[in-house]
């Protein structure tokens, strides 16, 4: 499956200075094989979003990225409190962030529901005192 | 107009000349809120915030955006001048309020 490319990010918690870098990458490799801009830029606003959930909320965790022709798929897994109330969470405008991640212009309630706007697939599998899984996937 | 243009233009402190300067802005967009500015920024805008700090880079990063500025005052903190230096974005600042600093770009652009 020559035409397969899997990468791994991880992703350290409670800090911001490299939340975005894993996202930049991603973004960077897909333009450099010449996708769609609309679909870099679903993949780069959607894991983005994931990273820095899972900076604010899980102490940090993995993402791992497989590309093929047909789509991007991302699995971001931590092992954070978990999700009380996922359709909750969904919820635009609804927020748990702590004041210090508002002043930095985070903490809107806008994390997941841009993270299911913006990719064709989203599935959250979620345990408390576990951890969450989100695996998203953006057409090419 | 390119963004070395809107830096002579504007007038604005210049905390950063971006990568060459040639980088075109057709547009301007103000907005704090990241969440808000990553899924709405239209690519190649000049975006007027008060956010001056690293994840605002992020985002410019993410949404093509060339050239970012600080309105109201606001100053950049040491991470966010390494991030526009090593990302080539040009970062100006200024003490207009935000609309008017975004009026001003506007302007200037449409000449």
């Amino acid at each position: 499956m020559s035409d397969q490319i899997h990468l791994t990010y991880q992703v350290s918690g409670d800090d911001f200075t490299r939340a975005g870098e894993a996202s930049s990458d991603v973004k960077r490799m897909l333009k450099k094989m010449g996708a769609d801009p609309e679909a870099i830029r679903k993949v780069a606003i959607s894991m983005y979003e994931g990273e820095i959930n899972m900076v604010i909320h899980a102490h940090g965790g993995e993402i791992n990225v497989t590309i093929t022709p047909d789509e991007v798929e991302m699995i971001l897994s931590d092992n954070g409190p978990g999700i009380p109330d996922v359709e909750k969470a969904m919820e635009a405008g609804f927020s748990t962030a702590p004041e210090n991640v508002r002043s930095l212009g985070f903490g809107a309630g806008m994390g997941l529901p841009n993270m299911k706007k913006y990719s064709d697939d989203m599935k959250i599998d979620t345990k408390i005192g576990e951890g969450t899984k989100v695996t998203m996937k953006v057409q090419m | 107009m390119t963004v070395k243009e809107l830096i002579e233009a504007s007038g604005y402190s210049l905390l950063h000349a971006g990568e060459t300067g040639d980088e075109i802005i057709t547009k301007t967009y103000c907005c704090d809120l990241l969440s808000i500015a990553m899924s709405r920024l239209p690519a190649n805008s000049a975006w007027v915030t008060v956010m001056g700090n690293i994840n605002t880079v992020a985002v410019a990063v993410l949404t093509e955006c060339p050239c970012i500025i600080l309105a109201e005052g606001a100053s950049p903190d040491a991470a966010m001048l390494d991030k526009v230096k090593q990302q080539g974005i040009a970062l100006l600042s200024t003490e207009l309020p935000v609309f008017e600093a975004a009026l001003k770009i506007h302007e200037l652009i449409k000449g």
